[in-house]
């Protein structure tokens, strides 16, 4: 006699749904609360949303796949003199300069990925960063197209579907931020869910066995850093669309290593670690900066030092250790 | 074309050292062989050559009639060709169930799929379920294998390897480490494991290699120093003095 074949208790649709859009439904509520109470303050509270976009792109490469890098401003860059040149030359509509940004952004992430992805360690770091600096020299160099150290300026954006558009105290460019950031969230979720987010977390558990169990690992390592490369590349056009200008320190090094930064504050592997810990970066970074700005590294550090020693998964991990430890007591 | 593997003229230097010597042996289609030998003889070195791991420096490794030898480690891996670690090689922040589904999915050809769910497969749900219960693991599905004794982990190793559903299976010592009450469910396991699959076994347990193997391959130095039935090796002067110890002559 054989024992009918049990299946495990699959989770209820409601809950998958649920699960997939709560980050973005906790961003949308963020959102709301902060467009209320700090009304004269939307150009900061945009800038960030924008780098959340940043920080959560670079979380499928570090948090996810494991790999680390401190190029992640190359793809940005590259997004947002994409999105500038395009509203400066082709067409002023912000949704296609997110389109053409994107793809800006995967290919960079492809040619360089190809190269940096073969390497490990300090030299995939080192190559991370010379590829940024490259493009930094090629964007001060080609006056003709960049503007060189001058950078793109008086860049218009058209109005967003063609019906809102962006006002000077910033409030269409806030919603429109929230917005994209609250879809990229989404397709995280998706993501992480699925066979090839698995197989990300497989790559960063054990590279070696993914390759014995049959996983192309350069292969897929090369496809999500082009993901987030195409991400990060959107992060730059907003950046671009909503200050209308784009400068050549959009490839500075202090960029990418400060992704790193507020990745690992609030932890890395999880989404909401990096919308938690961009948000404590900015928001430190705005107010110590504001009392002593020449210090203001001085709070940072000394928070990084307290994650890393403290609560070396970050700051989402906070409360599942605040219970562990209040259990046992 | 069920010729098995076949295996010509395999060499390996590490430096000056020839870790692997001139090795040429066929693996038939459902042959069970042990591969024994002294520590350091190269035993997982030629385990690693087989599945790609390490790059031979001579030599021609044949899977019915197809020539391997030039495929990466992924591809011969779909071609047929897994192993298991000898040190367990496992993805510890995933649960037992979700480190099955990776090469499950993966054998499928599923894992470039990005919108769909990763769980969303019934036949591959149930597929893990068998294996589960295969090893009698089924109570550790839902937790993480980094938090698992030893001797489970090392079921969780084979199960692995098993979801590979290759067509050679080299396991590298699957019973190191397991406690003496579980090592019978590794022994179950292989015991039941599909009659077409060649089977190579390395191990240091005599009673575990005379209860699976019907031949045994004694490696020394990295050089193949005999090879025979179970009942052969046991008579021969050489390997009692060299591998058995003073204390089995
Ligand atoms: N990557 C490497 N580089 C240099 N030498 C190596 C390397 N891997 C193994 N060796 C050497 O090759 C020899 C064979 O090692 P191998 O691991 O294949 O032995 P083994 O038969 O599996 O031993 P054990 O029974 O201890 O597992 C040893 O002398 C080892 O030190
Ligand atoms: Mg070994």
């Amino acid at each position: 006699m054989t024992m009918p074949v049990l299946s495990p208790p699959k989770p209820s649709r409601v809950h998958a749904v649920l699960g997939v859009l709560m980050p973005s439904v906790c961003v949308l509520i963020g959102a709301i609360l902060a467009f209320l109470m700090f009304p004269y303050d939307l150009s900061f509270l945009t800038r960030i949303v924008i780098m959340m976009i940043l920080v959560v792109s670079f979380d499928l490469i570090l948090g996810q796949a494991g790999i680390a890098t401190l190029g992640h401003a190359a793809m940005y860059g590259c997004g947002a003199y994409m999105a500038g040149l395009l509203a400066l030359n082709v067409t002023q509509d912000p949704l296609l300069g997110l389109l053409a940004a994107a793809l800006a952004g995967g290919l960079v992430a492809w040619l360089s990925g190809l190269v940096l992805l073969r390497t490990h360690g300090v030299a995939l770091l080192m190559i991370s960063i010379a590829v940024t600096m490259v493009l930094q020299e090629v964007a001060s160099q080609a006056r003709w197209l960049t503007g060189g150290a001058d950078g793109l300026a008086g860049i218009t954006i058209g109005p967003l579907l063609g019906l809102f558009e962006f006002d000077f105290i910033g409030q269409v460019a806030f919603i429109y931020s929230v917005c994209v950031l609250a879809v990229i969230l989404v397709f995280c979720q998706i993501l992480i869910r699925s066979p090839f987010g698995l197989a990300l977390r497989g790559i960063d558990g054990s590279a070696s066995r993914m390759r014995a169990i049959g996983t192309p690992v350069y292969r897929r390592k090369v496809t999500v850093y082009v993901i987030a490369g195409a991400i990060a590349g959107i992060a730059g056009a907003l950046a671009a669309q909503v200050t209308g200008l784009v400068g050549i320190e959009v490839f500075n090094f202090s960029l990418s290593a400060d992704v790193m930064v507020m990745l690992i504050l609030g932890g890395a592997g999880r989404l909401y670690g990096a919308l938690i810990g961009t948000l404590l970066f900015m928001v430190v970074h705005h107010v110590a900066a504001s009392i002593d700005p020449f210090n203001w590294l001085f709070v940072i550090g000394l928070m990084l030092l307290l994650v890393v020693f403290v609560l070396p998964k970050g700051l989402v991990s906070l409360p599942g250790r605040v219970t562990r430890l209040w259990r046992r007591a | 074309m069920g010729d098995g593997l076949v295996i010509a003229g395999l060499c390996k230097n590490f430096g000056g050292i020839q870790v692997a010597q001139d090795l040429t042996l066929t693996l038939s289609q459902g042959s069970r062989t042990a591969l024994i030998g002294p520590n350091g003889a190269g035993k997982t070195t030629f385990a690693s050559l087989l599945t790609g791991i390490l790059k031979p420096t001579s030599g021609k490794i044949v899977l019915n009639g197809h020539d391997i030898g030039s495929l990466n480690e992924a591809a011969r891996v779909k071609a047929g060709v897994a192993k298991t670690f000898q040190i367990t090689n496992l993805f510890r922040d995933l649960t037992v169930r979700e480190n099955l589904r990776l090469p499950i999915l993966e054998r499928e050809g599923r894992t470039h799929h990005t919108f769909r769910r990763a769980d969303g497969w019934p036949d591959i749900e149930a597929e893990i379920f068998r294996l589960l219960q295969d090893l009698d693991i089924q109570s550790l599905a839902d937790r993480p294998v980094g938090g698992l004794a030893y001797g489970q982990q090392r079921l969780v190793e084979l199960a692995l390897t098993l979801a590979v559903k290759p067509k050679v299976l080299i396991l590298d010592e699957p019973a190191a480490g397991v406690p003496s009450t579980e090592s019978h469910l590794i022994v179950e396991a292989i015991k039941r494991l599909p009659p077409d699959l060649s089977v190579l076994i390395i191990e240091h347990d005599m009673q575990l290699v005379f209860e699976v193997a019907d031949r045994i391959i004694v490696l020394v130095n990295g050089a193949i120093l005999m090879e025979g039935t179970p009942a052969e090796v046991v008579a021969n002067t050489q390997v009692r003095e060299l591998y058995l110890g003073a204390g089995h002559v």
